[in-house]
């Protein structure tokens, strides 16, 4: 399992466009991922899940993933994360 | 065959099978499954046939609205996927041994309220998101349409109970021919879109959501606001006859097209449409408008989940100041708030919406929003002849208040780099007669006025202009409403400012030679009204209308008013 902790820092937090994006990303790896944020921990391939966090600004989270392709999909959410101007 | 009457909206005939859209009946029965491997096959299939509308609704709305307003389909087609929505949904159809619809619904519930109970506007839409994707699967489980605009792919005439503007945008012109609608009027924002979609429209006819089913043959008859279902053969052949006549006459209005509006004794007088996108100003020229006399900015902001960026509305200004080059451009500043809302700005719900805290009010408080909107005008400028016109102008207060936010934002622009235009215009929109009646003291300070008469008529009427029932009071050419509009052109004429007017009235045939007569110089309307209007106004003496303006304005009633026009004209 890899995992990685960042800070959100856009001004509205994980909002509308990106977490279709992340999601979207996310779907396309077999490997499981999360996204926790405050003590929960929701599937990253979920638009409904990612939403109900509810991650605002300088929210601290972690994501994660498992599987044969881990090491992708972690380098590639965290590269859409800075694309999106989310957070670092 | 039947007849439906109802309110003209915009001209034309359409004539082609209907297409109803209206929700479909979802009601269901919570049964007992007891073979699961088949329902979850059969939800399966439901989902994957609304993904399919979706991905069309979706390319249909990138198309004619743009990337921004596709993404809420995004949106809904990641519900379609969310494992977090559907394997519930399965888990529940196995483990309670219920049909699909009820574990769809269930589920779904659970996550509305979810959803619902968040302290975030933007949680609480994606509820509607959840909400209208679960209608669809609904639908497809019960075996019934769900229709769509976006979808329509064969010639119809769309019928509805109202079409709202999101429905109005994702009409195809190719294949919608025209629409009818229960309720709303000429100035309701469907008859707005008709006009400038130009296709034929009858709105307001009541019934015609039930008298009429999917699949009847429907004659729109924009002209004359009649509806005529299933028509014999001699109704179709006058129809066509109609329609072919109506072709012949746009021919002969087109020969005016590049022709500038002179009356008979050699006035010029200005035609200007109004639009409300980018898009619309293809039809300004393709009609021979003269400019643009209201840029309605609203648009920009519905129908989105946030406020447009400076950069977004920069672009749109751009376009439409590139499209008209030298000619003029009146951009109408924000007119949010009274029955125009924004969800995303969670404003307070009100008593009376048409008298509160809506337009240049709002954007007085709310400058944060109002100064984005003045910078990308700003930033725009020097690609064509901006005019900015500030909306719902009470005060000779709120005008400063607004002109001083506008000037520091373009001195804040200036020391960023930019270039900016030092021609621009900038005027207010008379629709409040405590303006109207103190025109004077106005004159002085704003480079122009525009009367906004749909509004105007309403407050100087006290009538509520959706309302059907007070309908009657709606009535240009009261006494009250040309001494009005009189006392606004008289005030800008003695300061050496220009007047226009930018509601229906300006395009009306009536009000064209009164208003011709009372020295009027722009005239802003629907784009399709302003070649009839021009080959109008080549007939009438502009010396002629003036030695009537006394007449009009002691007239005792609207109709004797209207009486002398009808006069005058057969002369």
């Amino acid at each position: 399992m890899v995992q990685k902790t960042l800070t959100i820092t856009d001004n509205t937090g994980i909002h509308a466009r990106p977490a279709t994006t992340l999601v979207n990303k996310a779907g396309t790896f077999n490997s499981d991922v999360t996204l926790e944020y405050n003590g929960k921990s929701v599937n990253l391939k979920s638009i409904m899940g990612v939403m109900s966090l509810g991650v605002p600004k300088d929210g601290k989270i972690t994501i994660k993933a498992e599987g044969s392709d881990e090491q992708e999909a972690i380098d590639a959410i965290y590269e859409v994360i800075k694309q999106e101007g989310l957070g670092e | 065959m039947s007849n439906v009457i109802g309110i003209a909206a915009s001209k034309g005939i359409a004539i082609a099978k209907a297409y109803v859209l209206a929700t479909p009946d979802l009601s269901f029965e919570k049964k007992k499954v007891e073979d699961s491997e088949s329902e979850i096959e059969r939800l399966d299939q439901a989902i994957q046939i609304s993904k399919q509308e979706l991905e069309k609704i979706k390319e249909n709305a990138r198309k004619s609205l743009g990337d921004e307003h596709a993404e809420i389909f995004s949106a809904h087609l990641l519900v379609l996927t969310d494992p977090e929505m559907i394997n519930p949904i399965q888990d529940k159809i196995k483990s309670e041994q219920v049909n699909a619809e009820a574990a769809l619904e269930e589920t779904a519930n659970m996550f509305v309220d979810m959803f619902k109970a968040m302290d975030n506007e933007y949680m609480r839409e994606r509820a509607a998101d959840i909400q209208d994707v679960t209608k669809r699967v609904k639908a497809h489980l019960l075996g019934v349409t769900f229709p769509d605009p976006a979808l329509i792919d064969e010639e119809v005439v769309v019928i509805a109970e109202d079409l709202t503007p999101s429905d109005t945008a994702q009409l195809n012109k190719q294949f919608v021919k025209g629409f009818t609608t229960n309720i709303g009027g000429r100035t309701s924002h469907s008859a707005i879109m008709a006009r400038s979609l130009e296709i034929p429209a009858v709105v307001g006819t009541k019934t015609i959501l039930s008298d009429a089913s999917d699949g009847d043959m429907i004659i729109v008859d924009g002209i004359d606001g009649i509806v005529i279902i299933n028509p014999s053969e001699e109704e179709l052949a006058s129809y066509k006859k109609k329609q072919e006549d109506f072709e012949e006459q746009k021919r002969v209005w087109a020969k005016l097209k590049d022709e500038p509006t002179v009356s008979a004794d050699n006035v010029h007088v200005e035609l200007v449409a109004n639009i409300g996108t980018p898009e619309d100003v293809t039809g300004v020229i393709n009609n021979g408008g003269e400019g643009v006399g209201l840029y309605r900015t609203e648009f920009l902001y519905m129908g989105k989940s946030e406020l447009p960026t400076e950069e977004e509305q920069f672009e749109a200004y751009k376009s439409v100041l590139e499209q008209m080059g030298e000619k003029p451009v009146v951009v109408r500043t924000l007119d949010i708030g009274g029955d125009k809302e924004l969800s995303y700005l969670k404003l307070p719900e009100e008593m009376n919406p048409f008298l509160g805290y809506r337009a240049i009010r709002l954007c007085i408080e709310r400058d944060d929003i109002f100064r984005i909107q003045l910078r990308a005008l700003l930033r725009a400028s020097t690609y064509g002849n901006l005019k900015i016109m500030f909306p719902m102008i009470a005060t000779l207060e709120e005008f400063r208040q607004a002109k001083a936010i506008l000037l520091e934002e373009k001195e804040n622009l200036k020391s960023e780099g930019y270039d900016i235009s030092e021609s621009i215009e900038v005027g207010i929109m008379v629709e409040i007669p405590s303006t109207a009646v103190a025109a004077r003291q106005f004159a002085k300070e704003v480079d122009f006025f525009s009367i906004g008469t749909n509004d105007l008529i309403q407050y100087t009427m006290a009538a509520d202009r959706m309302n059907e029932r007070v309908s009657y009071l709606y009535q240009p050419y009261h006494p009250a409403i040309l001494n009005l509009v009189n006392n606004v052109i008289e005030a800008a004429h003695a300061e050496g400012k220009w007047a226009g007017m930018c509601g229906e009235m300006a395009g009306d045939s009536i009000a064209i030679p009164i208003l011709l007569g009372l020295g009027l110089d722009e005239f802003s309307m629907s784009a399709t009204s302003i070649l009839p209007a021009r080959t109008q106004i080549k007939d009438l003496s502009k010396e002629k209308m003036t030695s009537y303006k006394d007449d009009f304005l002691s007239m005792d009633t609207a109709d004797e008013v209207e009486a002398l026009i009808r006069k005058i004209s057969k002369q």
